[in-house]
């Protein structure tokens, strides 16, 4: 976050030494694109919000803990597809959950589709990519996800030829 | 830049717009009466909007004036040339070493892939960007490798980049960039 705003002060201050004009103009896009993104945001907040309440841990740790391998990384795909968890949150119950013997295919597929599917963010992802964009590249996440899972089951070797 | 701004009339998105922020003022009512009549869910509830807001809001400002600096600044012949029609694989490499730097997650990888579509990069490589960030982002990968290992991190990144890429190629052949929306 500090170097964030470290890049971003600096690039500022640069742009306000070549002109102040241009630099200007950059604020006024700034604005009218953080103005774009404000409705759907708000939603967006309010839909996590409502997700952390009813899908709390013990729910996700039920879930990606069944014993069968293939259901495990169904249900697992599904939660991460419809769940939204911040990373500082779900990391260290993934770790957890890998402690309690939890698979490493199970936890890929959950982190995965976390990360590249968000049914949740369909709001804002609509925004900007449209309906049928943000509903194709959903799906190519999701397809991603499970190939992922696969790949992680033959390297630590939880499933085989 | 106004020559990039296509000017169409879009009374859909006005209604949908009025909905989000109806939606969103529900929801302060509802959080309000909350904390009134000190119901227990509501008021988690609240607080659990309230952890990603204040995530997410310390990252925007930031994040836009950066957007905004990209697009006086960058001209538009650069991302072409680099991000355009003609890029071949050298495209798909900064687009993934531009999506490892995100910071944030995909709330604000979306506006950043927004602002290459209209400074001329092709589709597939705004849907890889997008895509990417989304399993690249450095600070995530860290605390991912942290929490599961190194080897899972690995075999994750190992796997999904090319992933990506194809897939990223096939939805970009598949669609023309007119169906983002302006």
């Amino acid at each position: 976050m500090i170097y964030l705003y470290g890049i971003t002060a600096a690039a500022l201050l640069a742009s306000l030494i070549f002109s102040r004009k241009k630099t200007l103009a950059a604020l006024k896009i700034a604005s009218k694109r953080f103005m774009r993104l404000v409705p759907p945001f708000l939603v967006l907040t309010v839909v996590i919000a409502l997700a952390l309440f009813f899908i709390p841990n013990e729910v996700i740790s039920k879930a990606l803990g069944r014993e069968n391998l293939l259901l495990g990384v169904i249900s697992a795909s599904l939660l991460g597809a419809i769940s939204f968890i911040p990373g500082f949150i779900v990391f260290p119950l993934c770790g957890l959950l890998r402690e309690q013997g939890v698979s490493y295919m199970v936890l890929s597929a959950f982190t995965t589709t976390l990360m590249m599917v968000g049914i949740l963010t369909f709001p804002v992802e609509k925004e900007y990519l449209g309906t049928k964009l943000t509903i194709v590249r959903n799906v190519a996440g999701l397809l991603m996800a499970a190939l992922v899972a696969v790949a992680t089951g033959f390297v630590f070797k939880e499933i085989g030829w | 830049m106004k020559s990039d701004e296509p000017v169409k009339p879009q009374p859909k998105k006005k209604a949908r717009t009025r909905i989000y922020l109806g939606i969103a003022a529900a929801f302060g009512i509802f959080v309000a009466i909350s904390f009134l009549t000190r119901f227990g869910s509501g008021i988690e509830i609240a607080e659990n909007s309230w952890h990603f807001l204040k995530s997410m809001i310390l990252l925007f400002p930031a994040a836009f004036i950066l957007i905004g600096l990209f697009e006086i600044w960058i001209d538009r012949s650069v991302v072409e040339r680099h991000l355009g029609k003609q890029s071949g694989l050298l495209g798909y490499f900064w687009i993934i070493l531009l999506a490892c730097t995100v910071m944030a997650p995909l709330i604000v990888a979306l506006p950043m892939a927004h602002s290459l579509a209209k400074k001329g990069a092709k589709l597939q490589l705004v849907i890889g960007f997008i895509s990417a960030s989304t399993v690249t982002r450095i600070p995530m990968t860290l605390f991912e490798a942290s929490y599961l290992g190194v080897p899972f991190t690995v075999v994750r990144l190992l796997v999904s980049v090319p992933l990506v890429i194809v897939f990223s190629e096939i939805i970009g052949r598949v669609f023309s960039k007119e169906t983002l929306p302006g």
